[in-house]
């Protein structure tokens, strides 16, 4: 059965994980104690309850999804343990939210998700709400020269990563009943698309936050293709894209040191370029096998950090140090792997709303990896959004499950109306 | 929509391919390139969780050990010299902020064992893979102890160096460079460390330089060992060859008189060569000079090892050639007529001498004509106790006959005994050498004093240099060998 594949593989995490904390232990006893092993054991049970309830709420779902996610969360969790294990800590009562999020929104959704797709324009309103409230004065936060978190007293949030995903049920909602005509190319039905987008924009623009507006850009073309299949629109929208960029560049000083540091970073080795200098350096020290877990280099020899941000935004150059090429293009695969599961729910779902609502969580969670993860290897400028499942940080993770929860939604129903007798 | 959702995972999927090639080709094709970069703080950091090896002198006294820290989980090695100011100028330092120096930085393979010799490697690996510490290989050099410790003291205040070998295997025994520094202090207070207030002279006193090997001064009269060289070894002169000095020698219609009697045309009259050696009579050197001519005396300097770095362990940028220099740089003229032979006959000229170029002149002469390879390194000893390497005796060349070594060793001897170098004689024991005195402005002199001792069996070879002295070289410098080798033939002795 389906959901006995999914325990299975959860079992195996389960291990993977133990053994990954006894590696870092072994190699750093003398800072850490024995007792933070048992975040190990921990996360493993967390994840038991989010099998659990999966399997009481989506039963006929992919069970290849949540052991992979679940392996991903514990890449990251180990290596956040190997950097702080208080901070690891932290990560873990995350996780505990995260599954709650995940629960909830299985129970929530359980009997039909679809029925989302009538509030879809709440949905929008909702992104643009919730991608605005860091710009709102008193709530809003500025780190690291971005505006993207609302401070609420003893919680602290990145409401966009919750925006993406009210982003993607907005648009595979209006994209479902418009697509006919937008395929035709009817204009006026790219209206209320381009207000929401062009205000996604805006508010990102204004919040200084690159990264998300060019993961919400490819998640919008990346679902208008899918529901008009008119490549017009992608070149459209690409060239609108790079019209944008130019302009950007041309006032935005942030955006020109970006892109300077990522054509030349040792042009200002000790600035603008230094972070990605010190990822790759990171990256290339590893090699082929890596150092080993808990014996890479991270810091000075008087203790101060190499790599800035080393357990959220460059947590990648972090595991292609200790893991090296080996485990570095392990965790690339299981992203790879995820992705292929996640269209493959899209194309078994047998209603158009399904389809772009798994296609576009799908994308969503693959462009992001990209954007992040390109940046990091110097393949485009480095933006700092986080890494689905692995970064050290709350909100990301917990929007993760919901995306993980939608996919497992999708997946439930295709794979239960195949099975079922017609 | 099927169609497009199956082209939107190919494009995804082409994303995620494209971050496997690109990570991979940061960590294999780009990973050797970006580990050489001089800014990659991870390297500089993972060379100090190796434990270095050490550096000890001939008997075993420790120059350079670890003192271990723990910082975050790791264990770094930083290094301490016990011996202070000693040692310094050879065995460097090895810092994170200020990198390295001296034998620290040419003989860093060795010293952190990655040298590269198939079982080294082999065990590096498998220390690495281990998770094991990197030990470095032990480094015994051939300095004495003893005999550093004198030459520094000796040296005190002043600026100057000496630098001694042994003649027949090439080993130095001290190479020691004053003012000296702390090598404790070049991490955290390389200010105080570059600071000599007590030097005692006036041009910038330069602590950090090693000017045994790294300064470059005018010979004077030392550089007539090399022209005497020349001309007995081309057989043109004896040294029974008989000279009138009128007490100044006449080039270009000018007189250029001897040194001693400054504007006084008081001449020895009629003299040998042994007597000029003996009294270091500038005219007659003079005389010889314009006879055999500029070109051949180059060219015995060439032969000494003149216009080539000596072939030292120490890093290429920490030696000097020595020779004729113009604009900063060392200068072989190619139009003898440029040049002056009867003030390069005694040592003045555009010529600059390194001490150890000096010592190894005195070597030459010592070994019966044949120069042998400089050495600071006696034996590298792997962690294991295994012997990694144990430089050999290197002939560099024979600059001249045996005859003429001979020769010119009895005219040091003769020097010695009653000439301008009785101060360096030493009670029971034979010493050959010779004194340089070279003018650099008024009442300031560059002394100096090249010689060997046993005369009949040489075991040390030796060049004392002084700056801005009032003294002449008999006085000064002589002196100060006298010390060093009794101190060294003591050494060996025992």
């Amino acid at each position: 059965m389906t959901r006995n594949t999914e325990l299975a593989n959860l079992l195996v995490v389960g291990l993977i994980t133990g053994i990954g904390f006894a590696s870092v232990y072994m190699a750093r006893q003398a800072e850490i104690s024995a007792g933070s092993l048992s975040y190990a054991v921990l996360f493993l049970g967390f994840y038991l309850v989010a099998h659990l309830v999966a399997r009481v709420t989506v039963p006929y779902a992919d069970p290849h999804l949540l052991p992979m996610a679940a392996l991903l969360t514990a890449i990251g969790l180990t290596l956040i343990y190997r950097l702080n294990p208080d901070d690891a800590f932290r990560q873990g009562l995350w996780v505990v939210v995260g599954v709650v999020a995940f629960s909830a929104t299985l129970l929530l959704l359980r009997h039909d998700y679809r029925g989302l797709e009538s509030y879809k324009y709440l949905f929008g309103i909702g992104a643009l709400a919730l991608l605005a409230l860091p710009a709102v004065p008193i709530v809003g936060k500025t780190v690291n020269g971005a505006r993207l978190w609302v401070d609420l007293g003893p919680v602290q949030f990145q409401p966009g990563e919750f925006a993406k995903l009210a982003l993607i049920v907005f648009l595979a909602g209006y994209l479902r009943e418009k697509r006919e005509v937008l395929a035709q190319g009817r204009p006026k039905d790219l209206g209320p698309l381009l207000v929401i987008w062009g205000g996604a924009m805006l508010v990102l623009v204004q919040t200084n936050d690159l990264g998300s507006a060019l993961l919400y850009f490819g998640i919008f073309l990346g679902m208008l293709y899918v529901a008009t299949g008119r490549l017009t629109y992608v070149a459209g929208g690409t060239a609108l894209f790079i019209g944008g960029a130019l302009a950007l560049y041309q006032v935005v000083p942030r955006v020109q040191e970006r892109v300077t540091a990522w054509l030349d970073p040792w042009s200002d080795p000790d600035q603008s370029g230094y972070q990605i200098i010190q990822s790759l350096y990171s990256i290339a020290n590893g090699g082929f096998w890596g150092t080993g877990l808990g014996r890479g280099t991270f810091t000075q020899t008087d203790g101060s950090e190499l790599i800035p941000y080393a357990k959220s935004d460059f947590i990648y150059s972090t595991i292609a140090q200790e893991l090296g090429l080996v485990g570095a293009a392990a965790l690339l695969l299981l992203y790879m792997l995820i992705v292929v599961r996640g269209f493959r729910t899209a194309l078994l779902a047998d209603d158009g709303f399904s389809k772009l609502l798994a296609a576009g969580l799908t994308f969503g969670f693959a462009i992001q990896t990209f954007i992040i993860l390109g940046g990091i290897v110097r393949l485009i400028p480095l933006t700092g959004i986080t890494l689905p499942f692995v970064s050290y940080g709350g909100s990301s993770l917990v929007a993760n499950f919901v995306l993980l929860a939608g996919l497992l939604l999708v997946s439930n129903r295709a794979n239960a109306l195949a099975r079922a007798p017609r | 929509m099927n169609r497009q959702i199956s082209r939107l995972a190919v494009f995804a999927v082409t994303l995620v391919i494209g971050l496997v090639v690109t990570t991979t080709y940061w960590q294999t094709w780009a990973a050797p390139g970006l580990a050489d970069r001089q800014d990659n703080a991870i390297e500089r950091v993972a060379e100090f969780t190796i434990e270095r090896g050490r550096i000890l002198a001939a008997d075993g006294t420790v120059l350079a050990r670890n003192r271990t820290k723990r910082v975050g989980g790791k264990t770094f090695y930083f290094r301490r010299y016990p011996q202070g100011r000693t040692f310094s100028h050879v065995v460097g330092y090895s810092t994170q902020g200020r990198s390295r120096a001296g034998l620290e930085r040419s003989l860093n393979d060795y010293l952190t064992a990655s040298n590269a010799n198939l079982t080294t490697v082999l065990e590096r690996t498998l220390d690495q893979i281990r998770g094991t510490t990197i030990q470095g290989n032990d480094v015994f050099l051939t300095l004495s102890t003893e005999g550093q410790r004198v030459a520094q003291n000796a040296l005190g205040t002043l600026c100057g160096a000496v630098a001694a070998l042994d003649p027949q295997t090439g080993k130095v025994l001290v190479l020691a460079s004053s003012p000296s520094y702390d090598p404790n202090l070049i991490e955290e207070r390389f200010a105080q460390a570059q600071r000599a207030p007590n030097a005692a002279c006036t041009q910038p006193a330069a602590p950090l330089l090693n000017r045994a090997v790294n300064g470059l001064y005018t010979p004077g009269s030392t550089f007539k060992v090399v022209t005497a060289a020349a001309a007995l070894d081309q057989g043109k002169f004896f040294l029974s060859s008989t000279f009138d000095d009128p007490g100044y020698c006449t080039e270009y219609g000018k007189r250029v008189f001897n040194y001693s009697d400054q504007g006084t045309p008081s001449g020895y009259g009629r003299v040998t060569l042994l007597q000029a050696i003996e009294s270091s009579i500038n005219s007659v050197f003079c005389n010889i000079g314009i006879e055999i001519g500029a070109g051949a005396i180059l060219e015995y300097a060439r032969r000494f090892g003149f216009y080539s770095k000596p072939p030292l362990e120490l890093p290429a940028e920490e030696r000097l050639a020595s020779g004729l220099y113009k604009g900063g740089r060392p200068w072989f003229p190619e139009d003898m007529n440029d040049i002056d032979p009867g003030r390069l006959a005694f040592g003045q000229e555009r010529l600059q001498v390194t001490p150890l170029q000096m010592a190894m002149v005195a070597g030459a002469i010592a070994n019966d004509g044949i120069l042998v390879r400089p050495q600071l390194v006696e034996r590298v000893v792997s962690p294991q106790g295994r012997i990694v390497t144990t430089p050999a005796t290197d002939e560099l060349g024979r600059p001249i006959s045996r005859q003429a070594a001979d020769a010119i060793t009895q005219g040091m001897i003769a020097a010695v005994r009653g000439g301008t170098s009785t101060a360096a004689q030493i009670v029971g024991i034979e010493v050959a050498g010779k004194t340089g005195t070279a003018e650099i402005g008024r009442d300031v002199n560059t002394t100096s004093f090249i010689a060997f001792a046993p005369a009949e069996n040489p075991r040390v070879a030796i060049a004392v240099f002084l700056e801005e002295q009032d003294g002449v070289g008999g006085t000064t410098a002589a002196p100060i060998a006298k010390l060093v080798m009794e101190a060294l033939l003591r050494d060996a002795g025992a």
